[in-house]
Formats: C-alpha cells, sequence, structure tokens
C-alpha cells in the first residue's frame, strides 16, 4: 500500500511538473511576440527650401528619419551613407528625412551643398525633440514602415549595414 | 621620387591629419579636468560645499529640452560666436572661481565644445575648471540616471 502511494505520489509530481513545464513555453511563445509598432508622432516642419513638410504624407514609403546636426561628428560620416541609400532605394519607395538639431539655418544650408544632399532636411526644435522621446544625444535614426509606424530606433551612430538590412525588410515588407 | 618615400609622406600626411582632428575632441582634456556625473550631483547635493558656476557650451534645442538646473546656455564652444559669449561671460569672473562646462550632444571622443572651452578658459587664466564627463550624451548619462533636470530656458 505504501509503495502504491508513493508511486501514485511520484507520478502526480511529474505530471504537475511536466503542466507547468508546458505552461511555460506557451508562456514564452506568447512573451516572444514583438510589441505593437507605435505610429510615429506626426509633424509639420519648415524645410530648408522654406515649404512644409509633413511626416504623415509619406505614408506608403518607407522613411528614414534621422535627427542630426552640422557640428556631430558621427552625422557628418553618416550623412554620405544616407545620400547613397537614398539614391540605391529611391525607387523603391525609400525617403530618408533629416531633421537638423542646429541652432540657425545658415550653417545646415552650406552643409547640404558641401554634402550633395539629395533628401529634404527640416530645421528640428524642443518640441520635435520631446514628441520622439527626447532628442538629448546625436545622431537618432528611426526607420518608419509604410503604415506610418516606427520599427526600429537607433541611438547613436550605427552601421548602415543593420540600416540597410532594416530598410530592405521594410521595403519588401506590406 | 622612390616609392618607399611616397609611402612615407602619405604615412606621416595621415598621422598628422588625424592628430589635427583629434585635437579639438574632448577626449584630448587632461583626465585632471574632468568630473563625473556622480561627482557633480554630489557637490550639488552638498548644502556646504562650494557651488560651481555651470555652463552648457554645445546645443541650444538639447539645452532646452533638457538641462542640468541652473547652468546658463552659452552656445557652441567649437563655433567662435559661441567661444566669445563663453570669454564675454566669465571676464569680470575672480580666476579662482570654480566653473564646470558640459556638452553631452555627442559621444564623448566625439564632442567638439568641450575642449575648446576648456582651452579658452584655462588661457584665461581660469585655475578652477572641471569639463563634465559625459561618456555617450546628456540623455543617457545624466537624464536616464534620473540626475536633477530642468526643461526650457
Amino acid at each position: 500500500m505504501n509503495k502504491k502511494l508513493a508511486a501514485l505520489l511520484v507520478a502526480v509530481i511529474v505530471v504537475a511538473g511536466l503542466y507547468f513545464v508546458h505552461r511555460h513555453r506557451a508562456g514564452s511563445k506568447l512573451s516572444a511576440t514583438p510589441a505593437p509598432r507605435q505610429l510615429a508622432p506626426d509633424f509639420t516642419l519648415t524645410q530648408l527650401s522654406g515649404q512644409p513638410l509633413t511626416l504623415s504624407a509619406y505614408r506608403g514609403k518607407v522613411v528614414l528619419l534621422d535627427f542630426w546636426a552640422t557640428w556631430c561628428d558621427p552625422c557628418r560620416k553618416e550623412t554620405p551613407q544616407f545620400v547613397d541609400l537614398q539614391n540605391r532605394y529611391r525607387d523603391q519607395d525609400l525617403q530618408v528625412i533629416g531633421v537638423s538639431m542646429d541652432d540657425t539655418a545658415p550653417p545646415v544650408h552650406d552643409f547640404y551643398q558641401q554634402f550633395h544632399m539629395n533628401y529634404p532636411v527640416v530645421m528640428g526644435n524642443a518640441k520635435i525633440g520631446e514628441l520622439y522621446g527626447g532628442v538629448l544625444g546625436l545622431p537618432i535614426a528611426l526607420l518608419i514602415d509604410r503604415q506610418g509606424r516606427i520599427y526600429a530606433k537607433h541611438m547613436g551612430a550605427t552601421e548602415v549595414s543593420v540600416l540597410e538590412k532594416e530598410i530592405r525588410t521594410l521595403l519588401h515588407s506590406n | 621620387m622612390t616609392h618607399r618615400n611616397r609611402v612615407l609622406i602619405v604615412l606621416m600626411s595621415s598621422i598628422l591629419l588625424i592628430s589635427a582632428a583629434s585635437a579639438f575632441q574632448a577626449s584630448q582634456i587632461d583626465k585632471s579636468h574632468l568630473i563625473t556625473p556622480d561627482e557633480l550631483v554630489t557637490l550639488l547635493q552638498t548644502s556646504k560645499s562650494d557651488k560651481p558656476l555651470i555652463l552648457q557650451v554645445g546645443s541650444h534645442v538639447l539645452y532646452t529640452q533638457a538641462h542640468i538646473p541652473a547652468s546658463e546656455y552659452l552656445g557652441p564652444a567649437s563655433d567662435p560666436a559661441g567661444l566669445q559669449r563663453l570669454r564675454t561671460r566669465v571676464d569680470t569672473l575672480p580666476r579662482n572661481k570654480f566653473i564646470v562646462i558640459y556638452c553631452g550632444c555627442c559621444p564623448w571622443t566625439h564632442c567638439p565644445n568641450l575642449k575648446p572651452a576648456d582651452d579658452a578658459l584655462r588661457a584665461m587664466g581660469f585655475t578652477n575648471v572641471k569639463a563634465l564627463y559625459i561618456a555617450n550624451n546628456f540623455g543617457t548619462d545624466w537624464v536616464d540616471k534620473g540626475y536633477p533636470t530642468a526643461k526650457g530656458d
């Protein structure tokens, strides 16, 4: 009788253990589901050309939104890379948009010419900085999908190969 | 000119260019001229300590989003106008005045503003100047750490 009771107890423990392991794995699968992408905060700012630019006007395209400044050394290194990305993926609906966090426009105009920038640049301010969670260091690059949702946010200089991989993923998805 | 000499010239030129490029970066500031965020916060929170004059020598847009309380914005010291504003601000101060300069625009090794500010103050005869060592940026190394922060101008 005692042996039968012990065997029953062991069986119960084993079954209970298997049950909890199964629940844990199911929970892990559920927790592996990525959080829903947040809509990129919409904004309207003035381009260097004097024309307004509204982010939501680019729905349907993949947007690389780059917070930068002329005095930011890593930003200066990234700019030619972004010019190249814009050239190569423009026809596939990539749109690079630069948000300059310079205090005034004249150095940005000079920089735009010097670096042969081929994408729109708007003058940023503290308000857009706060809208995007605080732009308290540069550069910051965000990738926004065709539905206007933030896919990735990169703080600091990022290897262009990483950005390009993400861009290609977004361009090829619906 | 021989091939060997050409190679030597290119190598020497590269070394000179790299040295010139890094000469104005914050990483060139002597370590004895630095103060860490932890040290500055402790200083500011100690009521009996000699409080420094804190000057932000970077970006105004970054300053208005978040800055060290009671700090003053002077403008990027990498810009001649910003450097002049710094000189004008401190000109009448006693040369042993405790001054802390900071930026936080970008990683320490790339900051173009602190070295010119540090050099300018020392050239004016200031003997008690510290540069706030911000490794990554002001957001990561100050705001996200929960240190005291103010907004606006």
